[in-house]
């Protein structure tokens, strides 16, 4: 119980954290409605052109561009949460300290993440999706109980989103510098994520090698059981056996990187 | 101007300098960059993996767009694209250091942290340019030849203003440099795909109110001898350079503005 109480608080510490800069989230959030702006007329010419493209119709494209939009920062796709933090703690040696903590390396900064997604979901996503919803058409469900999947299919997306991170983060305490890892965290996040496009929409035996792949559970699940595309129990299996293996594998890798690696000193 | 110049010249060199200490590290980054702002194009590829046409243009045609845009986005982004970060200069202090300096200060805000990694968005454009000039179906006559060069300079031009005003605008908001994304980058991005994709509104707003449209649209549909979805005069086909004069003159007027109405954090 204590334990629990601990890694709520650094949820608290985290969502507090990012709701200080309120200028710069207001701005995020006129970003974020732009991008979507330009994305749903491309979007809305490519379904005018391809009617039924993925298994959308236009109403459904112009849902998953603004969902796009609302989890964008939520689930960090181009990377920028919680792991940014951490490799510069490896870099400079401080994570030294974070090891000495009584608690989880793991659990704290995933604590800390899932406060800041919570933050920029509701500061940050909301009002674009909104917007969208607003001045343009989309399918939005209207029981309870397909919004109640919806949620919880959030909540393990940004646990996979969280899992994938660490591991990148982790791999500095080989490397020692994450420019890097952090461009192809980007690159794979935006491609492999369905921000370009759906991933339902991807051509050919591609489409179904990226459909698979972790990061498909980060917007294409939570869109299509919005939507109701897909099974819920499948959907939510997809996502949580992904969040294990990665968390795992995570877990793996800290143990491996705490027996072996020398902490920088400064 | 010219002592701005030869300010700027020399302390792009020393950023230039420190990036070549670490020379795989360098090339690691123009090539991550390369393939970063590749990444839109591999979006259209998609796309056009599915479709013939977007908007009515075909393949070589919005590749052309994607050519001339992205090019004349990257030459804005390496003389001045540092000035994003202008706001966290605001935020820290550090600004005053560089108003004390008997150096024009755009010179210095703008060869700040110069980047020559950002060729790589330069040479991505290019190649997209220099495939699409082979593709498409154009009746090349000399008036169109020049239009090409003429297109990626003037769209310089115009991005780098919207960089500079964009920077204005921190020294009054300091944290909220996602707003001049979402112009530049935005603009970049809107400009990569057919006019006619395009709510009539978001169009005119783009031809007459923020004039991107002149970094490629309405040259480039001349070009191609696309119709242009907003009637215009004739002329207007080569009004590029002028707009961009323009553009130039109100980016400066913000900066001065921006400037005297900066107020220092004290720290």
């Amino acid at each position: 119980m204590g334990a629990g109480r601990l890694y709520l608080a650094v949820a608290v510490g985290g969502f507090r954290r990012y709701a200080t800069y309120r200028l710069a989230t207001a701005a995020g959030v006129f970003t974020n409605t732009v991008f979507g702006v330009i994305l749903v007329f491309t979007y809305l010419a490519l379904w005018e052109e391809r009617p039924g493209l993925g298994g959308y119709d236009q109403a459904q494209a112009v849902t998953y561009v603004w969902l796009g939009q609302c989890l964008f920062a939520t689930l960090a796709i181009q990377g920028g949460g919680a792991e940014k933090e951490l490799m510069e703690r490896i870099r400079t040696g401080e994570v030294a300290v974070d090891l000495y903590r009584p608690v989880d390396l793991q659990l704290w900064w995933l604590a800390g993440d899932l406060g800041r997604a919570a933050f920029q979901l509701l500061g940050r996503g909301v009002v674009p999706f909104l917007f969208g919803a607003v001045f343009f058409p989309m399918t939005l469900p209207t029981d309870v109980g397909r919004w109640a999947a919806f949620t919880v299919t959030l909540v393990l997306a940004a646990v996979v989103s969280f899992a994938i991170r660490y591991l990148v983060a982790l791999s500095v305490f080989w490397l020692l510098d994450g420019t890097g890892v952090n461009q192809a965290l980007m690159i794979a996040g935006v491609f492999f994520s369905g921000m370009l496009l759906p991933l339902n929409a991807f051509p050919g035996a591609f489409g179904e090698v990226v459909r698979v792949l972790p990061w498909a559970a980060q917007l294409q699940m939570p869109a299509d059981v919005l939507m109701g595309e897909t099974g819920v129990s499948g959907a939510l299996a997809f996502q949580a056996g992904w969040a294990v293996v990665l968390l795992a594998a995570g877990r793996a890798l800290q143990s491996a990187a705490t027996r072996r690696v020398v902490v920088q000193g400064g | 101007m010219f002592e701005g110049l030869r300010a700027y010249r020399l302390i792009a060199g020393m950023w230039v300098r420190s990036s070549m200490t670490y020379r795989t590290s360098f090339v690691v980054t123009v090539v991550g960059n390369l393939l970063l702002t590749g990444m839109d194009f591999v979006g259209i590829l998609l796309m056009f993996s599915q479709v013939d046409s977007l908007g009515g243009w075909s393949l070589p045609e919005v590749a052309f767009l994607y050519g001339l845009s992205v090019t004349a986005f990257g030459i804005a982004d390496l003389v001045l694209g540092s000035m994003d970060v202008l706001g966290a200069r605001m935020r820290d202090g550090s600004f005053d250091v560089l108003l004390v300096r008997p150096v024009p200060v755009l010179a210095q805000v703008g060869a700040d942290r110069f980047a020559l990694r950002r060729l790589g968005r330069i040479t991505q454009g290019l190649a997209v340019l220099g495939w699409a000039l082979s593709a498409v179906d154009v009746e090349w006559t000399a008036a169109k030849v020049l239009l090409v060069p003429v297109m990626v300079l003037s769209g310089a031009v115009i991005f780098g203003a919207v960089f500079v005003a964009g920077a204005a605008f921190q020294i009054v908001a300091q944290d909220a440099a996602e707003v001049q994304n979402a112009f530049t980058y935005g603009g970049t991005t809107l400009l990569q795909y057919p006019p006619t994709v395009f709510g009539k509104d978001l169009v005119r707003g783009v031809t007459f109110t923020l004039p991107l449209a002149f970094v490629n649209w309405v040259p480039a549909a001349h070009v191609l001898g696309r119709p242009y979805p907003v009637a215009l005069p004739g002329w207007t086909t080569y009004a590029s350079p002028l707009v961009a004069a323009v553009c130039c003159a109100a980016a400066g007027l913000a900066w001065r503005a921006g400037l005297r109405a900066y107020q220092s954090t004290g720290s």
